[in-house]
């Protein structure tokens, strides 16, 4: 799309006007700086905006983040609310990694302190995380265990002694969300899942030890357990095989949908049924089951982290080893939200697909001791660069369905990648700067370097100058472990 | 007949060409093959039999991949040759029936999520048919 159909609102915020396109049901709103702009230019990233606000239902606006790129369907860094009970659901503008999302826990060791001990970290975070193409989880449940584990989320973890009760409380949805129902998750979705649960998994996921390097927000970091110069980790996943099977199931069975419903869509991968459909519920509370499945997930693979830095540093150290969860986060979702618009307040499922939830201070969603502050929002980096610990503000209620960025966002395509990056050489580069590295493969770890992403740091610049975020802290990674 | 991996942001998408439909499906298994990096044991051959119904040829194409998706991670098995036969029927659209020949997996590099139908056209071309498949990785 030419950068000229967009109309400027500051340097910041821009517009795709309703009447770009006759099937638009909506406007699209951008955050973005014309550089980052200028990045995606060329690829389909605004014309799949465009497209999503043809979904039945939709309030305008769809909303864009400035890490935004090219998907299949709906584009990643998207935000779409359709109006409860008669808008749709569209398993596409959510995405195949169902509440794919993002933990941070905190430590109290320094990490100068901790330099002679983190190789030994590095292995056995490996070691207790299992990751890669096919990898078995920690557990391995039969399938009436698993339908626990769909409905109950992190709750179940908590019951087998896999979890505090502090880790629910700060985890979006209290790690469980309710009408979650296992009986529409078919019995391939669970045969996935049944191996997989506390797996990392392959791709674009990780689990980083980082320093905490810069605070902006004292108040904020304080109330998350943030301190400078101290070690954190992040974990980076979601719901595994058994998220993307629900996906590409209920993505199939759509297509049928939308001809039932009398549902024009300019792309297949978009397609949707009403939330008040026989179709649509069921959707709606399978996706809620694989939510469930990935709270659950990475609140093993938190277990998991734990038990190595017990191993790694308990009687070396006090008590600091001991990591207490900031937040976890989902950034694959699509939830039933009230927002305010024009004094109205509007019962609507925000579908949130490379996009996080960012409520503002005072949201009754938040934990007590984040009420005053506003949802932690996590926004990792792309690998060896730094991450941000971010807040929610009243603006992103108002201009962005309560949302905010969920990453770096992509500007070199994989194979694009691949040419310009050797594995090896890069591995090499990050151990020089002093990030211990574990991959199990080379090839994934090119497609996934720095060049292949945008500047998170201009992407954290691009929310916090529009206000749809605030920072709080600037992590810097030390080690990472990939698939 | 073949396969060719073409640029995309994010995920992987992959142009396939083949003089008929069978063709085109088991070309589009081989391309995804090549890009999460399938290689076969050499040894143990298997088959496995398939028999699927779709609305339409895209459907059709998205079902068979997923089926193969499905077949690695969980019975670790790809397959580089296909007897297929496709049938139209008056009920349930296209009606896929047929074999498929391969090995357990010795290695595989990456992890394909999904067959998307994103901007999936199977279109006629003077040689047969041609179709752009879109896989989340």
């Amino acid at each position: 799309m030419e950068l000229k159909h967009l109309r400027k609102i500051s340097d910041y915020e821009w517009e795709i006007p309703q009447n770009y396109r006759h099937d638009m049901r909506a406007s699209v709103r951008i955050f973005a700086t014309r550089r980052l702009l200028e990045q995606i230019a060329d690829d389909q990233s605004l014309e799949q905006a465009v497209n999503a606000t043809t979904l039945p239902g939709v309030i305008s606006p769809v909303v864009v983040m400035p890490d935004m790129h090219q998907g299949y369907g709906f584009p990643i860094g998207g935000v779409a609310a359709t109006a409860y009970p008669h808008g749709v659901i569209s398993p596409g503008a959510i995405g195949y990694d169902i509440n794919c999302g993002v933990r941070l826990l905190a430590s109290g060791i320094e990490h100068e302190a901790a330099l002679p001990y983190l190789d030994t970290l590095a292995t056995l975070l490996n070691a207790y995380c299992p990751s890669g193409v096919g990898s078995e989880g920690v557990v391995r449940v039969q399938v009436e265990e698993l339908n626990k584990i769909l409905r109950e989320g992190a709750h179940w973890a908590l019951k087998r002694g896999y979890a505090t009760e502090e880790d629910l409380e700060r985890t979006e949805e209290g790690g469980k969300l309710e009408d979650a129902d296992p009986s529409q998750v078919s019995e391939r979705a669970k045969q996935r899942g049944r191996e997989q649960i506390g797996s990392l998994g392959a791709g674009n996921h990780f689990i980083e030890v980082d320093v905490v390097e810069q605070i902006f927000d004292p108040g904020a970091a304080r109330a998350m357990g943030l301190q400078e110069g101290c070690l954190a980790v992040q974990i980076h996943c979601g719901s595994r095989g058994l998220g993307h099977q629900v996906c590409t199931d209920y993505v199939q069975s759509f297509q049928h949908a939308v001809h039932k419903y009398g549902i024009h869509l300019p792309d297949r991968e978009l397609v949707c049924a009403p939330m008040d459909s026989p179709e649509g519920k069921a959707y709606m509370a399978a996706m809620r089951a694989a939510a469930n499945f990935a709270f659950a997930n990475r609140q093993l693979l938190a277990h998991s982290a734990r038990r190595a830095f017990e191993e790694t540093f308990a009687g070396r150290f006090k008590k600091e080893w001991r990591l207490r969860q900031v937040y976890d986060i989902a950034h694959n979702m699509g939830k039933l939200e009230t927002h305010e618009r024009e004094g109205q307040r509007l019962r609507v499922c925000v579908h949130r697909k490379g996009a996080t939830r960012a409520f503002g201070p005072g949201s009754p969603e938040l934990p007590a001791e984040y009420q005053d502050i506003g949802q932690p929002v996590l926004v990792p980096g792309s690998m060896g660069t730094a991450s941000w610990v971010l807040v929610g503000t009243e603006t992103s209620m108002e201009r962005s369905w309560g949302s905010t960025c969920h990453g770096a966002g992509r500007v070199l395509s994989r194979a694009k990648a691949k040419k310009q990056v050797r594995g090896e050489r890069l591995r090499e580069e990050l151990e020089a700067h002093g990030v211990k590295v574990r991959a199990g493969s080379m090839s994934g770890l090119a497609e996934e370097a720095p060049q292949a992403y945008k500047d998170v740091d201009m992407v954290v610049e691009t929310v916090t100058h529009a206000g749809i975020a605030r920072k709080v802290a600037r992590l810097r990674p030390v080690a990472v472990i990939k698939g | 007949m073949g396969y060719e991996e073409i640029e995309h942001t994010a995920d992987w998408a992959l142009r396939v060409w083949a003089p008929d439909l069978p063709g085109l499906l088991s070309e589009a298994a081989r391309g995804m093959n090549a890009l999460a990096g399938v290689k076969l044991n050499a040894t143990k051959r298997a088959s496995r039999q398939i028999h699927l119904t779709a609305p339409d040829a895209e459907s059709l194409l998205v079902a068979f991949l997923s089926e193969l998706l499905y077949l690695a991670e969980q019975e670790n098995l790809a397959f580089d040759s296909f007897d297929l036969t496709i049938e139209a029927k008056a009920q349930e659209g296209l009606q896929l029936d047929g074999v498929l020949h391969g090995a357990s997996i010795a290695e595989i590099s990456k992890a394909i999520k999904a067959v998307t139908f994103h901007n999936l056209h199977i279109q006629k071309t003077p040689d047969g048919l041609e179709a752009t498949v879109v896989f989340d990785v």
